[in-house]
């Protein structure tokens, strides 16, 4: 393919500098006046989180309250970060269960594998980002804290698209 | 001395016994320190208020109510900062030079009239600190002393940026201070006086100077923009070059006066722009402010009339700073020196010259004698801002290409480029 020249039809060298400072002085003037602001007064208001954003983890529950999880080892396995701790355990009729299930929100890197990986549909990335702390050892969610926490859990994908599934 | 003389009453409209004077100048000092520190506060966050909505942003709101709190927190905070003092630098001139670079701009202020004489039951008190007969001299020379807090500071940090951003404001301040001396003495021609009171009388009868003396005041405000190092002159702290100039190695407070005397010395130069140009406190098209019987009254609406022509200039020098970029050096060199400085020297000689043809004339100093220099001064500006835009004032700000020669540039057959052997 032949390489081709594009013409841009540039101001040449003799251009009024008055002209184009009374421009400038009367759009500045323009904004200034215009009530349309574009901050956004963060606490007060807020953007829309996208369904898909991926942030602060949530362990969803059975009907009895109890984690879904079933300790199978899938997340911990699959995470590239490293920062899910379980130790699986086991009931009187055989079930298993987490007798410890940790996620390190400061290891995290919120690729949402574990959501992808888990079977049972029990751990899942929630559309919430407001995770401040006093100290860096509350970063360690262990289970009661996820299961316990109420926002939104995150769609890694669209099921409406066509790719989607 | 001071107890009698305020229990005699006298005539309101003459001027004070000593004991009086010495007592008002006092509370006038006072007054007028305290306002004037108030307002430089409430510049910093007016500067903040309007950058952020000429770039469509709310700006500072949450300390008080539309963030009127603000310069109260940004002063605590700048107190309660940590003092540095670079290892090598000279601590007596390090710490005297934000004081310099503050005082100068305050001084100014003494010879300001900031409305007509207020009578009071103990004499007449001008709304002046001092009315120094040689005020306009007065001011001259104290706005040429500002630029030493400047270069001491960028002297005595003993830093690279600081040293180069002090030599720039003084070659700056030298460049402009004379275009700025030239712009005035027009003003001082028409006066026939130094004395402040005497200018803003001249523009009560004469009309206001800036419709009179266009250039010269074009080019005074451009010099006062040079002399405040407000952008588009802020070459002394171009951040994007010298980190932060003269002001680098400062912290705290001492980082904190240099802001307010930048500040100080906006309102100095925007007060300077009204009285000498704008007609000070006058209130236009009517001549019942300027004379006696003095009132209260007067007094009141004299001085809102020289706030809001104040106001108005502050908010100018605002507005160009968040409209124009930073000029290049030897584009602040050659505007200074070879268009400011020939055009000053013309305009005064073309000024005398007139004046001096419209007294032989027997045109005496009174409103014929305004209207004639209107007539005139409207063909200078006319003349100036031709040549000065070369004659492009009225056509398209920018000229495009010839459009045969673009259509030959995009006609033209590219050259054929041998293909690689990978596509």
């Amino acid at each position: 393919m032949a390489i081709t020249a594009k013409v841009v039809d540039r101001p040449t060298d003799e251009v009024s500098y008055v002209r184009a400072t009374l421009s400038g002085l009367a759009n500045t003037f323009r904004h200034l006046v215009d009530p349309h602001k574009v901050t956004v007064q963060y606490p007060e208001e807020q953007w829309p989180v996208s369904p898909r954003w991926r942030g602060t983890h949530r362990m969803l529950t059975t009907e009895t309250g109890a984690a879904k999880c079933v300790a199978c080892g899938l997340c911990p396995t699959v995470c590239p970060a490293n920062c899910i701790k379980l130790v699986p355990g086991e009931d009187a009729t055989g079930n298993r269960y987490p007798l410890i299930f940790e996620i390190d929100e400061f290891r995290c890197i919120f690729c949402g594998y574990c959501q992808e990986v888990c079977p049972e549909e029990a751990i899942h990335l929630g559309r919430h980002f407001e995770n401040a702390e006093y100290s860096r050892d509350r970063f360690v969610y262990d289970l009661a804290r996820l299961t316990s926490q109420t926002h939104e859990v995150s769609e890694l994908w669209d099921p409406a698209h066509p790719t989607g599934e | 001395m001071i107890v009698p003389a305020f229990a005699s009453v006298v005539d309101p409209q003459l001027p004070p016994s000593t004991g009086v004077f010495v007592v008002a100048s006092l509370i006038k000092m006072v007054v007028v320190f305290t306002v004037y520190m108030v307002s430089v506060a409430m510049l910093t966050l007016a500067e903040r208020k309007i950058s952020a909505w000429i770039q469509d942003r709310r700006g500072p709101n949450r300390a008080g109510p539309m963030g009127l709190l603000q310069p109260a927190a940004d002063g605590v905070k700048n107190i309660m900062k940590e003092e540095t003092y670079p290892d090598a630098a000279d601590r007596v001139l390090f710490v005297l030079a934000p004081a310099l670079a503050f005082i100068p701009a305050m001084i100014t202020w003494a010879v300001i009239p900031l409305g007509s004489p207020l009578p009071t039951p103990w004499g007449r008190i001008d709304l002046v600190v001092a009315d120094l007969p040689i005020g306009f001299l007065f001011t001259l020379a104290i706005s040429s002393l500002g630029v030493y807090g400047i270069v001491l500071a960028g002297w005595a940090s003993n830093s690279k940026y600081s040293l180069l951003g002090g030599l720039r404001s003084s070659a700056q301040m030298v460049s402009y201070e004379i275009s700025m001396g030239l712009g005035a003495i027009a003003v001082l021609l028409l006066a026939g006086n130094v004395s402040i009171d005497t200018i803003i009388q001249q523009q009560a009868t004469q009309g206001w100077n800036v419709f009179l003396l266009s250039i010269a005041c074009f080019v005074f405000i451009i010099a006062s923009f040079a002399e405040t190092n407000r952008l588009p002159f802020d070459m002394p702290e171009a951040e994007s070059e010298l980190v932060a100039g003269y002001h680098a190695e400062y912290s705290a407070m001492k980082f904190s006066l240099f802001f307010i005397a930048e500040y100080a010395n906006m309102i100095t130069a925007s007060a300077l722009i009204v009285t000498l140009f704008f007609g000070g406190w006058d209130i236009p098209f009517t001549l019942w402010d300027n004379t006696a019987p003095w009132s209260p009254l007067k007094s009141a609406l004299t001085f809102g009339a020289f706030v809001t022509k104040l106001a108005f200039f502050l908010f100018f020098f605002m507005w160009i700073r968040w409209t124009l970029p930073r000029f290049r050096y030897d584009q602040l060199m050659s505007l200074g020196w070879k268009l400011l400085l020939p055009l000053s020297l013309v305009y005064v000689v073309l000024i005398a010259a007139l004046s001096l043809a419209l007294d032989r004339a027997g045109v005496g100093r009174g409103p014929l004698f305004g209207v004639i220099l209107f007539g005139i001064n409207i063909v200078l500006v006319g003349l100036l801002a031709f040549i000065a835009d070369r004659g492009r004032l009225v056509s398209p700000a920018t000229s495009r290409l010839d459009r045969r020669r673009v259509a030959a540039l995009q006609s033209r057959v590219p050259p054929v480029v041998p293909a690689s052997g990978a596509d």
